[in-house]
Formats: C-alpha cells, sequence, structure tokens
C-alpha cells in the first residue's frame, strides 16, 4: 500500500534536536531542497548560544523552522504544520508551536529513560508511550537504530555513524513532503569531496531513510505543496548575512572602489566576515582585527586612505565603536557600520534577535553626533540596504549604520538576484587638485559642495598635504579651532548635512494596502514579514489598514510625515520597547501607538494582527 | 645633514603656518624639529608621508608637519594606520604615540601592531607622566611616584617598554632621546629604513609635570655613567672616559672596569641577535644608584619579517590568479539557482 498525496498550499515543518544533532544543517538542506523545486519560503532558525550544550537536556535544544508554500510566504510560520524531534527534550520544548491534528516525527532513540531524565519529564514516563499526544498524528521512527543497522558494515565508526542520524530523518521528510533527494546527493558530495566514506554513508542514510517512508506504513499520508507563483526571472536561495556581503562587494564594484572589511568575530554577524574573506579575487581586503576598537579604527584609516572602509559587529561591539564612529563623522569620512542586532542589554542573548539597538546607532555617541542609518526588512533586502549604505556612505562623505538583526542574518527566502548593470552606480569624489587654496596655498580640506559635502583627499595625492583630527576644526581649512561661533557653526553644518541626505533617498511607499485610512502598520527591520502577512489578512477580512516599512531610519523620507498623517492611527511593532515609536513621536507628535516584543523571537502574525483588531474595536 | 639638492625639499618644507602648542621648553620641540630635518634626506615623496597619532601632549605633532594627518582617537592610531598601511602600502607612514597613548589605553593595539609587523615607524614619546591632563603618574612613571592621583605614591609597577616590545616580537626597537639630536635624528633615518614596524622610543622631558625625570641620562656631568650607547659590531663600552665595559657570564651580564678586561673579552652588540636583546632590555634600574646598569640607547634589536599588508595584498593577487578576478553576475547567482517562466 503506498501513501496517498495529499495537496496543500504551504506547511510549516519545526526540525529541532540537539545543538549537535545537525539540526540546522538538515533544515537548511530541507529549505534548499524546496527553493530548487520552485517554492517561496521563509526560515527561522533558533540555536542555544552553546556550540555544543549539554546533551539533551532543553537548555540545548536547537531549531530550524522553515514555512514553504505555493503562494506568497511573509514569515517562518506562526504554527507548525509537523515537528521532527531528535528527543525528549526537543518534543517538550516545542509541541506547543504545533498545530492540533499535526505530525510529530519522533525518534524514539531519543526518548529512552536517560533523555526523559535530562529533558527533565518528571513522570519518566515518554509522550510517546502515553496518551498525552492522542491530538497530533505521531510516527515513531527508531532513528538511531535503524541508521546503525545501515551502515553496520561500512567500517565506520560509532560516532561517524551517530553523526549521519540527520540524513535518515532528512530523507524521511523529503519523501513525506513529495521532494526528491537530488540537490542533498549533489550537496554531500561537493561537501565531502576528499572524504569518499563518509559521502557513501550520508548518501546511504538519506536514501535508507527516503525508502523507509517509501515501503513501510508508518504514515500513509504525503503531502505536496506545488511551485509558487512569483514573478518570472532566476532566483536563488539567500540568506541575510550572505546577502549583506554581497551587497557590500556590489557597492564596491559598482563605485570602482577597493573594500576594506575591519571586524571581530561577534555572533551574529562573524558569517559577514566569513563570507567577505571568500572573495579576495574581488581586492576585498578583509582585516580580523584585535578587537572591536581596531576593527572600526582600521576602517577609519582605509577610507582615509582612499578604500572604502566596512567594519561589522553586533550591540556590544558597537557599543565599544562608538567613539570611532565620532571620529569619522568629524574627519567627514565614509565608514559603513553593519549592527547584526542580537538580544541586549550587555552580553545579552547572543543567538537570538532583538530590535533594540535603534538608539544606540541614533544616539550612541558623545556630542551631537549624527550619522546616517538604513535597516534591511527581509533576508535578500540586507543586500540592497548594505549596497545603500555603501553608497551614502560616499555621496555624503559619512559614516551610516546598516542594521539587521539575529532573525534577518540567518534566515533565508527566495531571491530574484539582479545582473549587475541593473545595479546603480555611484562614484566617490575624490579631490585631485588644490582648486581652492586657503591662506599660504594651502590645501582646504573641509571646503563643500552643495550639499555640504566635501570631497574625498587622500594621501599619496601631490599638492593636497592637509590634516584631519577629532578636535574641532574650522569650516574650510581644518584647522584646530576653540571658537565659540565656530563650533555652533559645525555643529549646524554637520546636522544640516545628514538632514540632506533626505534628497537622495527614495519616499516612503505603502507596502501593502489604501494610502489613507484607519490603522497604518509601520515597521523597521525584520518584522516585516509579520506585518505584512497580517495586513494582507486583515485587508482580506475588510479592514481598513495599510503597512508601510520605513528602510530610511535617519533621515526620515521626506514625506514620512504625510504618510503617517493619512491614518487615524499608526501602530508601530518593535522587536525592543518603543524606539522608533520614540523617535515618531518625538519628531512628529503623532500620538503612536507601540507594540512591543522582547523575548528574543520574532512576532508572529497574529500577535499583530490581534493588536490591529484590538485597535479597530 | 645631507646636502639640499636644487628642487630637493628642506626641513622648512615640512613646516605648517599652524603655531606650536606645546609648553616653552618641551622636549616635544626637538623631537619636532629633528624630525622635520631627517624626512626631507629619506627620498620619499612629500604627498606619500603619514603622521597619525593618538591623543595626548605628543599626539598634536601631526598639524605641525605639513604632510598628510591624522590626530585621531586615544590609543587607537596603530590600528588606524594599519588599515591605512593595507590600503595604501606606498605611503611612509609615521604614528606618533606616548607612553599613556601606547601603552595604557592603546596597549592592546601596539602589541598586536608589532606582531604584525605592518611596515610603520612608530615614535613613541615616554616622558613618564600623564601631561595633557595634567599630571598623573603613566604606566612609565616610576614605582611610588607622587602625584595629583597619587599623593600617597602610585601603586603601579611600570611597563618596560623595551622588553613589551621585544616579548611583541616587535622586528626592530631602539631608544633614544629629545636632547640627543645627532642621535635621535641617526635612529630616525635608520627606523625609516627598516621595512617593517620600527619601534622608537623617545626619552622626553615634560619640563612642567615631570622635569628632570631623564636628568642623569641627558646631563653632560651624568650621562656617561648612567647611559651606554649600543652600536652593532662594537663592545658595550661606557662612562665619561669609556672606562666600564660590559661583558657577558654565560646569560649574566656583568660591569667591568676596562682596566682589568680587553675590548674582546666584551659584550660585542649585535642587533640582529634576539637573544641577547632580551638581556639588553633589561637594563632598567635606576641607573643613577650604585651598582646598577646604565641604560643603553641604540638599536636593541631588529629582524627581517614579512610585512602583514604584503601578505595581504599577496592573498589578494594570489585569489585573483587562482578564481580570477571577481565577477559581480557570477558572485550574485551563486551555486544554484532556479528560473520562473
Amino acid at each position: 500500500m503506498s501513501a496517498t498525496l495529499e495537496k496543500t498550499n504551504e506547511i510549516t515543518i519545526l526540525f529541532a534536536g540537539d545543538s549537535g544533532d545537525g539540526i540546522q544543517l538538515t533544515g537548511t538542506q530541507f529549505t534548499d531542497t524546496n527553493a530548487l523545486f520552485g517554492n517561496d519560503l521563509s526560515t527561522f532558525p533558533n540555536f542555544p548560544a552553546e556550540i555544543r550544550a549539554p546533551l539533551g537536556t532543553l537548555a540545548g535544544v536547537s531549531g530550524f523552522q522553515v514555512h514553504f508554500g505555493s503562494i506568497e510566504i511573509f514569515t517562518p510560520g506562526d504554527e507548525c504544520d509537523a515537528l521532527v524531534v531528535m528527543n525528549a527534550a526537543a518534543l517538550k520544548a516545542n509541541i506547543k508551536t504545533l498545530k492540533k491534528g499535526g505530525i510529530i516525527i519522533a525518534n524514539t532513540d531519543g526518548f529512552d529513560a536517560k533523555n526523559l531524565r535530562l529533558a527533565k519529564v518528571e513522570s519518566g514516563v515518554s509522550a510517546l508511550d502515553d496518551d498525552s499526544l492522542n491530538d497530533y498524528n505521531v510516527y515513531k521512527i527508531e532513528v538511531t537504530k535503524l541508521t546503525k543497522e545501515c551502515l553496520k558494515d561500512s567500517g565506520l565508526g560509532n560516532k561517524d555513524i551517530d553523526r549521519t542520524k540527520n540524513m535518515f530523518v532528512l530523507g524521511y521528510v523529503l519523501w513525506m513532503f513529495d521532494r526528491t533527494l537530488e540537490p542533498t546527493l549533489k550537496y554531500l558530495s561537493e561537501k565531502f569531496k576528499k572524504k569518499p566514506e563518509i559521502i557513501d554513508a550520508n548518501s546511504k542514510v538519506l536514501k535508507a531513510g527516503y525508502n523507509f517512508g517509501d515501503t513501510t506504513e508508518t504514515a500513509t499520508t504525503r503531502f505536496s505543496v506545488g511551485k509558487a507563483k512569483m514573478p518570472k526571472g532566476t532566483y536563488r536561495n539567500i540568506m541575510g548575512n550572505q546577502a549583506a556581503a554581497m551587497g557590500l562587494v556590489a557597492a564596491t564594484q559598482r563605485s570602482g572602489l577597493d573594500l576594506f572589511y575591519g571586524s571581530y568575530p561577534i555572533t551574529p554577524a562573524s558569517d559577514i566576515l566569513h563570507e567577505l574573506a571568500k572573495h579576495k579575487n574581488f581586492g576585498v581586503k578583509t582585516f580580523q582585527a584585535e578587537d572591536e576598537i581596531a576593527a572600526v579604527a582600521s576602517a577609519i584609516g582605509a577610507s582615509f586612505g582612499g578604500a572604502l572602509g566596512i567594519t561589522a559587529s553586533s550591540g556590544p561591539g558597537i557599543a565599544l565603536k562608538g567613539e570611532a564612529i565620532g571620529l569619522a563623522l568629524m574627519l567627514e569620512l565614509p565608514l559603513v557600520i553593519v549592527n547584526v542586532q542580537r538580544g541586549g542589554p550587555s552580553t545579552g542573548l547572543p543567538t537570538k534577535t532583538e530590535q533594540a539597538d535603534l538608539l544606540q546607532a541614533v544616539y550612541g555617541r558623545n556630542g551631537e553626533a549624527p550619522v546616517a542609518i538604513v535597516a534591511a526588512a527581509t533576508p535578500a533586502d540586507c543586500f540592497k540596504m548594505a549596497f545603500e549604505a555603501c553608497r551614502l556612505a560616499v555621496e555624503h562623505m559619512t559614516p551610516v549604520f546598516f542594521l539587521s538583526d539575529g532573525y534577518l542574518a540567518n534566515g533565508a527566502e527566495p531571491w530574484r538576484f539582479p545582473n549587475s548593470d541593473e545595479l546603480p552606480a555611484f562614484k566617490a569624489n575624490f579631490a585631485t587638485s588644490n582648486d581652492a587654496p586657503g591662506e599660504n596655498e594651502n590645501y582646504r580640506p573641509y571646503v563643500r559642495d552643495e550639499n555640504l559635502v566635501r570631497k574625498w583627499a587622500i594621501p599619496g595625492t601631490l599638492g593636497l598635504e592637509h590634516r584631519v583630527g577629532g578636535i574641532e576644526k574650522e569650516d574650510g581649512t581644518g584647522n584646530i579651532s576653540y571658537d565659540p561661533d565656530n563650533h555652533q557653526h559645525m555643529v549646524d553644518t554637520r546636522a544640516k548635512k545628514i538632514a540632506n541626505i533626505s534628497n537622495n533617498i527614495p519616499l516612503q511607499d505603502i507596502e501593502l494596502g489604501e494610502e489613507k485610512g484607519k490603522v497604518l502598520i509601520l515597521g523597521w527591520g525584520s518584522t516585516f514579514g509579520a506585518i505584512k502577512a497580517a495586513t494582507k489578512e486583515l485587508i482580506a477580512e475588510g479592514h481598513s489598514v495599510s503597512h508601510a516599512q520605513i528602510r530610511y531610519l535617519f533621515p526620515f523620507p521626506k514625506n514620512i510625515e504625510a504618510v503617517l498623517r493619512s491614518f487615524d492611527t499608526v501602530l508601530v511593532p518593535e522587536m525592543n520597547m518603543g524606539q522608533l515609536d520614540m523617535m515618531i513621536r518625538s519628531k512628529f507628535l503623532i500620538p503612536t501607538i507601540a507594540l512591543n516584543k522582547v523575548k528574543g523571537i520574532p512576532f508572529s502574525k497574529n500577535e499583530i494582527k490581534d493588536k490591529v483588531l484590538e485597535i479597530l474595536k | 645633514m645631507a646636502e639640499v639638492l636644487d628642487g630637493a625639499l628642506t626641513a622648512k618644507d615640512f613646516e605648517t603656518d599652524q603655531e606650536v602648542r606645546w609648553c616653552p621648553g618641551c622636549g616635544d620641540y626637538s623631537i619636532l624639529k629633528q624630525v622635520q630635518k631627517v624626512i626631507p634626506e629619506l627620498g620619499v615623496k612629500r604627498e606619500d608621508v603619514v603622521f597619525v597619532s593618538g591623543i595626548g601632549c605628543s599626539s598634536r605633532f601631526p598639524y605641525y608637519m605639513n604632510t598628510y594627518g591624522m590626530h585621531s582617537i586615544h590609543g587607537r592610531a596603530p590600528a588606524v594606520v594599519s588599515g591605512l598601511k593595507i590600503t595604501n602600502p606606498d605611503l611612509s607612514v609615521w604614528m606618533i604615540t606616548g607612553d599613556g597613548d601606547a601603552l595604557s589605553i592603546g596597549g592592546n593595539h601596539l602589541i598586536h601592531m608589532l606582531r604584525r609587523n605592518f611596515d610603520i615607524n612608530i615614535l613613541l614619546f615616554n616622558n613618564q607622566i600623564y601631561g595633557l591632563t595634567k599630571g598623573q603618574y603613566s604606566p612609565t612613571s616610576e614605582e611610588g611616584k607622587n602625584t595629583k592621583s597619587s599623593p600617597m605614591g602610585s601603586l603601579d609597577h611600570p611597563f618596560n617598554p623595551a622588553a613589551l616590545c621585544i616579548g611583541a616580537d616587535s622586528t626592530f626597537y631602539a631608544r633614544t632621546m629629545d636632547r640627543d639630536p645627532i642621535h635621535l635624528r641617526t635612529i630616525l633615518s635608520r627606523a625609516n629604513a627598516h621595512k617593517g614596524t620600527s619601534m622608537v622610543e623617545i626619552y622626553q622631558n615634560c619640563n612642567v609635570f615631570n622635569d628632570g625625570a631623564f636628568f642623569g641620562m641627558t646631563d653632560k656631568a651624568t650621562k656617561g655613567e648612567q647611559t651606554l650607547f649600543v652600536e652593532h659590531g662594537q663592545p658595550l663600552v661606557y662612562g665619561a672616559n669609556k672606562e666600564f665595559g660590559i661583558k657577558l657570564d654565560g646569560f649574566t651580564p656583568v660591569i667591568v672596569s676596562m682596566d682589568s678586561v680587553s675590548e674582546d673579552e666584551l659584550w660585542i652588540h649585535d642587533e640582529n641577535d634576539r637573544g641577547k636583546a632580551n638581556i639588553l632590555v633589561r637594563f632598567y634600574q635606576d641607573p643613577s644608584l650604585e651598582g646598577n646598569f646604565p641604560r643603553p640607547f641604540g638599536i636593541f634589536h631588529t629582524e627581517e619579517r614579512a610585512c602583514y599588508e604584503d601578505l595581504l595584498i599577496d592573498q589578494v593577487e594570489t585569489a585573483k590568479v587562482k578564481f580570477g578576478r571577481g565577477d559581480l553576475n557570477e558572485l550574485l547567482r551563486g551555486k544554484s539557482t532556479w528560473t520562473i517562466d
């Protein structure tokens, strides 16, 4: 008897197990397979900060949620249709996210007495053996045992064999959701090119998992999700950090600048460093500095020398960079600062997501120290906004923050990537001659254009020798000045210079819904998907709701106030305690409503929807 | 000073029109003057010269040099010059710092810069005091120093900058002083000639907050006994009349009277001998006290080692050959794609 194939529009699966169980790899591989098939999708990896957290414990549970569909997908899904658990702790930690009637695929070998004890199951009875899971379809599989059986003649040791058990699960899940093994087989043969015995073992176990589904009667129903109707074009799957790195490379390629990346490893930003370090053939120079301060200071040195200096970190590292960012804005040199935000304060929640560094970007320096700030809304959007950060830094000779977060950084989505010539080309305004000399024929580095932007005069250029520094300077000459009126003038000038950027960015658009109405949901950053999904449903249900996502946070787009005033109520959901909300209120005196969440996990669609319905009541 | 050729730059070309604002009598004036004299002799173009400093009295230096310059933030100049040098390895980069800037707030950056060996000249103005903040003890102040922040005497054991640098695998370490212009200029030239991070510690008198910290070593009356000027290939001899020598008894240095030994029994200075440099840096007791070693000046140690910026640029060039010049479309496309018609 073969299982019946049920067609459905969307599926959300959560893979969960020990952080050493290969859950992230399993999830990523399943995601890539669906992406290549042509689904729209969104992912949410969720893992502990410890590399190998204590085995079998609740603290050690690593998860990877993927939501894929034949329809447009905006979020990794509020609830799961299927839960794949490698042990008792994984089940206990995640059962609440599973829909009633949902599927549980459980590795029964992870439910022995020891695992139950580690998972603090007080009764000592496995949920697989009592009636607590009666509301669900439970498929019990002896994954560990079957994997061992499958590889008993492989000559591999127990440890190596145990490591392949995630492939058994992946094979089974691919069978259940009607996907082929080819992308994974191809991945394995590339990944373990030099270890044919490992390719063989993993491939064999993968196939065994698939065949197990096909030949046994554990499950009688399979699910098939058709291709999504996405705009025509060629797509790839992309993660946020990868997209950010590519945006930085693309920006330097399109401006003809050298890319210098000074960085100190920190979660969740390090993958940008890893990605860029692979692209030296683009002339990319990566420098793993001794600390966060050296990372930003080296980037400033690089910008002084005529490269585009870029540094990246997460909140704690950004805190350390504050003084140097102030220096860069005093020098008026381009500098891109990437903040892949994580839960704070202090060390906070290193592997979890949050948006609580917005005000740090706006205000986190001594003195009147404005810099530009942009933020990405989705993983693929990291490409565009990292590119924009570079463009603005170079065109306006200023530090620019690019804000991402842990959710965007590790999340993935299909991306209809552009051709390089569709990307805007932009140019640095290098000074080549001393065309407006001051006293004694001195070069004047702080002569400004109509946007108050100075030229970039780099060492090695004959006749433009000059000194810059962090001490207040006289406009034009750059000489040290303590003159009271000059300081006022310079503070005003630096503020106006940043404000002028609003002439060089797109106007704020409405993502979804009417241009005016009852409720505007105003988001920034990674809340995009949940807000859009909620808005779509609310509109479908006949409510007057619109969605706008701010990508340019400082300065705001010129029309932002008009957009906000077109609605009776503005709701601002943020994964912080109300930071954009505070900026909007203080700047425009609009009585916004804040919706705040700081749990280290993104908003669900329903959390936003419920809040809007409450407002509309 | 070298002969000035027609059209060649002179010290005057390296002065700026900015008023020099150090306290009258400050040792920094002498250092500035010697640097301005030496630079034109080095055969570098003015537009290729960059002075970068941190914060402190000495760090105003770039404003007085008519070259490119950056007065950065406290302690971070090593990181700034690292990025600059990676971006443009052809520049002649000079980093100006002090004992607080380099050894206290910037201590971490300094040691990492030394191990990476960027081709940069560091001038560390050591006055053993915080001048700009008006007289607190510094990481090189002697123990028990009475200052505004240590009215009962400082508790800190001081850094030994020479030992610190050698310990961080510096490839060039020299010590000189503000009050010996000829020696200072000689060391600056050698520092510039060295490919790698050249660390020049300059004893500099702060006549306002720490006047006379080095008088024993700079005054004619005592300089002979308290200092030891080392030169490559020459025996270690010192004293007003060169009446003392130093010989090595195994790894132990011993002061001997020149009456009792011949020169060939003495320790012959070898700039390339890291082992001996490790002994030399330990000549750090108060040289005015009976029985202590004199304070060495000159080039303690130098060695050739690849510079970080050259290694990095090599990798970039190798990557271009190995993988071909980066193709943006290829990068954007990645390894697997699918098409929707």
